[in-house]
């Protein structure tokens, strides 16, 4: 008994410590942005201030990265969300034998690191301009272009595996179902298949976004001009000294925390509707079958 | 050619595997028909045939006359439901039912206006507007019912629609079903594992195992002149004794078995020397009272004994593991048999059957 | 029309080529029978996949997949390894097109023995960049392992739902965070005048401050910090799903804890684990914010020596260098599966 206690105690102060070094850098780091020093300084805590923030809202490198970012992410979303949908519809259609190599060639991107990535997609773009005798205007060689195509390689992945288990839940006899009614492919594809996965649409859109937003291996190298947020940032965080990198820290977790908490509270909400409608449906369903039987 | 749904020639594989083998048969236009067979003998394969999933590998479906090869789904006259109804999750009732019209083009208040008077049909007047997930299992049987009337088919096919339901329902169920075909008047093809649907809501019923067609008939026909030894032993309960036809002319035929000398009718022109086998139902059985009569008698050991109110149920030993049954009404005087007693029981020569040897219905 | 042909350069050739040849392979592969093309329009609309999605989601299910993995996965991967093949060392001039020069092995050689001039008869400085990479990113991976398997067994398995939740939650939160910040927040930990160097003067263990970063503890601390929820997940979805019956029938039958996670759990939840490793492996391996923030100024990681070179302008140099490190991050994956006879399907969670 006592042992028992001593292991749960013990399986709490792992968990604590774990915590602690997820969160304990991130913390130290927040509170830098509330402190004077110019050199980001958590220890010790000499006075309260919030002159970094207005140093993050006045740095143009910080804005126009974001403004850069954004751009990048909206591309992102129309190219992966679209491939991704189209990749994972035809995953259970391809060949039983060719199933495994197509799978392979279309999950690599995830596995392949993302420097490569971005080099190979410089490499290639390049060859098709200086192939064609382009010069640096054409847009072979531009940096929204190319970092949209290069991100798109492996976000597509990330989004075809959303859509993938999706699909998984997918009641085929629906779709034979609208065939025998008379509906076309295209009627079944627009009125059966995206209703359904448009949930799916939804979540591989935001994360084709956060994956964008995020990145730094690809885009470093598909940026030749210009930067995004992330860049920027990695440029700044090399030198190391500015506590308004804190600040954004601060306002990411922040804007995040806002987030999550909302899409819980969302959630919870959606649970309950759904387990009250459930039960009254099933309190109706019964009454009606019962009306009904004597018949 | 007739109206209705012909099959000639029917084959389907699906690689080596032979999921119907070479059907033949007309549906006439308007009539109620039933498949009935265990699972996997292939009546599912033929409906999907008919309804354009399957095309068939050999032979020709033809509907109203017309050879269906090449035509999809979509394109032909007959609307499928679903044995797990298929009813589209994320649309309301009224949706689900005017898809087909919506699909055709049909103007939002017209095809409102004809999911209403479906749902008058159904008698879920009003309801149109729920979703799916808030109907019962009954109203869901029949609102896929309304949703494949809507598109007005000349063929209406059904999968095994009730086999989700509970027991009460489905019987509910089957006279529901049975009035609303008469009500529209047009062809139903029903796929069915369960005989009492079958025998209850058909016209005619084809007995299907292994892929092949063993019978169609009406349901009488199907119970009381069975021809092949899966048909008797499938519908409805049947005691086979297995032997060898020692004697035989074109009215009966009498064989050799454990029990001694059986004698029954002899449709199937079975003749000496053949392998056969005799069913007797087991309320054609009776106890031996009295005079022995002079053939069809069986002395066997009682194993049990179930009463049943009106009738009471008498299991004896058989020639194998499967025991002999014997049902027999209550007259009120009550069994005087004990468990464990030896017994005769006798049979009178027009209930019982003389079938070819062939694969008997496993329990 | 022999000089169109001419004109007619070779990648933009091959594209064409080789989406030709998907759309048309694909179409081949899919299709039910063969059956003659003299009618293409019939034979297209007997082709069972068009028959099924219809011409219109057909051709932009055939057009959009075709585009990702030709021009986006497989064809940049090429023409990466065919520019890894010519001399860069030809042209100084940045805009030159390194195509019109002969294929050579010499990037390779490189990488083994450097330019030759050297005192060592190897490229001792970037062999060892690599083997510290490689070798540190399977330390790092492992350590990722221990840590977090107690973690994802005990969400799996022994926290109730609504913790489990609130757990899930705290993991996520972290990583959203941009990489970037990440890093930097263990460059504000270690720095000069960071935390641990003030906690450590200030209780007096120590009297000058230490410099982590230059003694490249604070990089390998921020790249085990990294890419440690990647290691969590799979291992939590792999567990989540063992029948808790089976770790209840094998306490009861004695079996001692350490015994039924080498025995019962684990086995159980391999494939997640090598999907968990595998995913931190390769990030860690190929991590590039990480050393650049938390780095000294000399190139301790390999990505940083590939970065360098197209920094530098020679492409080629830098496209054998990338080639080569994930031909190696490659194999060192597949050869472990092997070892521990996982199969590469199972990965794919």
């Amino acid at each position: 008994m006592t042992s028992d206690l001593i292991q749960k105690y013990m399986v709490r102060f792992y968990i604590a410590m774990f915590f602690l070094y997820l969160f304990g850098p991130l913390i130290l780091m927040g509170t830098t942005a509330f402190n004077t020093p110019k050199f980001p300084t958590a220890i010790p805590f000499k006075e309260g201030t919030l002159e970094w923030f207005t140093v993050l809202a006045n740095d143009k490198t910080i804005i126009e990265g974001l403004q850069n970012s954004l751009l990048v992410g909206i591309g992102v979303i129309c190219l992966s969300v679209p491939i991704g949908l189209a990749a994972a519809l035809l995953m259970s259609q391809v060949h039983r034998k060719v199933q495994p190599i197509y799978y392979t060639i279309v999950v690599s991107p995830l596995l392949t690191p993302g420097v490569i990535i971005g080099i190979s997609t410089l490499v290639f773009w390049d060859k098709i301009g200086t192939s064609q005798g382009q010069d640096f205007d054409a847009f072979y060689y531009n940096p929204y272009f190319l970092t949209i195509v290069g991100q798109s390689t492996f976000v597509s992945a990330y989004c075809m595996l959303i859509f993938l288990s999706r699909l998984q839940r997918f009641d085929r006899t629906l779709e034979e179902a609208a065939l025998d009614l008379g509906a076309s492919n295209v009627q079944v594809f627009k009125k059966i298949m995206l209703p359904f996965l448009k949930p799916a649409i939804g979540s591989a859109a935001v994360l084709a976004f956060l994956t964008s937003f995020e990145n730094y291996n690809t885009t470093v190298f598909t940026m030749t001009e210009g930067k995004t947020l992330t860049t920027a940032l990695a440029s700044k965080a090399r030198l190391g000294t500015d506590p308004s990198l804190s600040a954004l820290a601060v306002v990411i977790v922040g804007i995040t925390l806002v987030g999550v908490t909302f899409h819980e509270i969302y959630r919870r909400r959606e649970v309950r509707k759904d387990e009250l409608a459930a039960e009254a449906a099933k309190r109706a369903a019964h009454a009606a079958d019962k009306a009904m039987a004597p018949v | 050619m007739s109206s209705g749904v012909d099959l000639e020639h029917v084959t389907i594989r699906f690689g080596d595997f032979t999921a119907v083998d070479d059907a033949n048969l007309s549906i006439k236009k308007g009539e109620f028909f039933s498949f009935l067979g265990p699972s996997g003998c292939g009546k599912t394969t033929i409906l999907r045939a008919v309804s354009g999933f399957n095309e068939p590998t050999e032979g020709t479906v033809r509907i109203n006359g017309n050879d269906m090869q090449g035509i999809g789904p979509n394109k032909r006259p007959t609307a499928l439901i679903f044995q797990n109804l298929a009813l589209f999750p994320l649309m309301s009732v009224a949706d689900n039912i005017a898809f087909g019209l919506e699909v055709e083009g049909i103007k939002y208040v017209e095809r409102r206006r004809r999911a209403e008077e479906l749902l008058d049909l159904i008698a879920l007047s009003g309801q149109g507007d729920k979703m799916v997930s808030e109907l019962s299992g009954g109203q869901k049987q029949r609102v896929a019912i309304a949703r494949a009337l809507a598109v007005e088919p000349e063929v209406l096919l059904l999968d095994e629609p009730l086999s989700a339901l509970d027991l009460k329902l489905r019987q509910h169920m089957r006279s529901e079903l049975r009035n609303i075909q008469q009500r529209v008047g047009i062809t139903f093809i029903y796929i069915t594992h369960d005989q009492g649907e079958a025998l209850t809501m058909s016209d005619r019923i084809a007995v299907m195992s292994a892929g092949l067609i063993e019978q169609v008939g009406d349901g009488s026909t199907i119970y009381n002149e069975p021809e092949t030894a899966f048909v008797a032993s499938f519908v409805g309960e049947n005691n086979p004794f297995f032997g060898k036809v020692i004697k035989a002319d074109e009215n009966y035929a009498q064989i050799q078995n454990k029990f001694g000398l059986l004698r029954g009718r002899n449709t199937q022109g079975l003749s000496e020397g053949d392998s056969a086998i005799l069913f007797v139902r087991p309320e054609a059985l009776s106890l031996v009272h009295g005079d022995e009569p002079s053939e069809n008698v069986i002395e066997s050991t009682i194993l049990s004994e179930e009463f049943e109110g009106h009738s009471i149920h008498i299991h004896l030993e058989g020639e194998t593991a499967k025991k002999i049954a014997l049902s027999i009404s209550n007259d009120g005087t009550g069994s005087k048999l004990q468990v464990g007693d030896t017994t005769k029981i006798c049979f009178d020569v027009d209930r019982a059957i003389v079938l070819p040897e062939g694969d008997l219905a496993d329990e | 029309m022999s000089d169109q042909l001419q004109n007619l350069d070779l990648p933009y050739f091959a594209i064409f080529l080789t989406f030709f040849l998907a759309v048309l392979s694909s179409l081949l592969v899919l299709a039910p029978t063969q059956r003659g093309i003299s009618a293409t329009w019939d034979y297209l609309k007997q082709v069972k996949f068009i028959e099924r999605n219809g011409i219109v989601v057909s051709t932009y299910i055939v057009i959009a997949v075709s585009l990702w993995v030709v021009v986006m996965i497989v064809a940049p991967q090429f023409f990466m390894v065919e520019l890894s093949f010519h001399d860069g060392t030809v042209a100084a001039d940045v805009n030159y097109d390194y195509s019109q020069t002969p294929y050579t092995f010499n990037n390779y050689s490189y990488v083994i023995f450097g330019s030759g001039s050297d005192d060592s008869y190897f490229n001792v400085l970037h062999l060892k960049v690599f083997l510290r990479t490689i070798i540190a990113s399977v330390c790092i991976t492992l350590l990722a392992f221990v840590l977090c398997y107690p973690i994802a067994y005990y969400m799996a398995q022994t926290a109730k739902g609504g913790t489990v939740r609130l757990l899930l939650i705290c993991l996520v939160l972290p990583f959203w965070v941009n990489e970037i910040l990440r890093a930097f927040a263990f460059r504000i930990l270690f720095g000069s005048s960071g935390v641990i160097n003030s906690v450590l003067i200030g209780s007096g263990i120590m009297d000058e401050p230490f410099d982590f970063i230059k003694a490249d503890i604070a990089m390998y601390a921020g790249l085990s910090y990294a890419y440690i929820l990647l290691m969590i997940f799979p291992i939590y979805n792999a567990i989540e799903s063992l029948d808790h019956n089976q770790i209840e029938a094998a306490r009861d039958l004695g079996s001692s804890w350490s015994r039924i996670h080498y025995r019962v759990v684990m086995p159980y939840a391999k494939p997640g684990i090598a999907s968990g490793c595998t995913m931190v492996f390769m990030l860690t391996a190929g991590a590039l914010a990480a050393p650049q923030i938390l780095g000294g100024p000399s190139s301790l990681w390999f990505t940083q020596i590939i970065t360098n070179w197209f920094n530098l302008g020679d492409w080629t140099r830098g496209s054998a260098y990338a080639f080569l490190f994930l031909l190696s991050c490659i194999v060192f994956v597949l050869t472990v599966m092997k070892y521990f006879k996982v199969n590469l399907g199972e990965l794919a969670k």
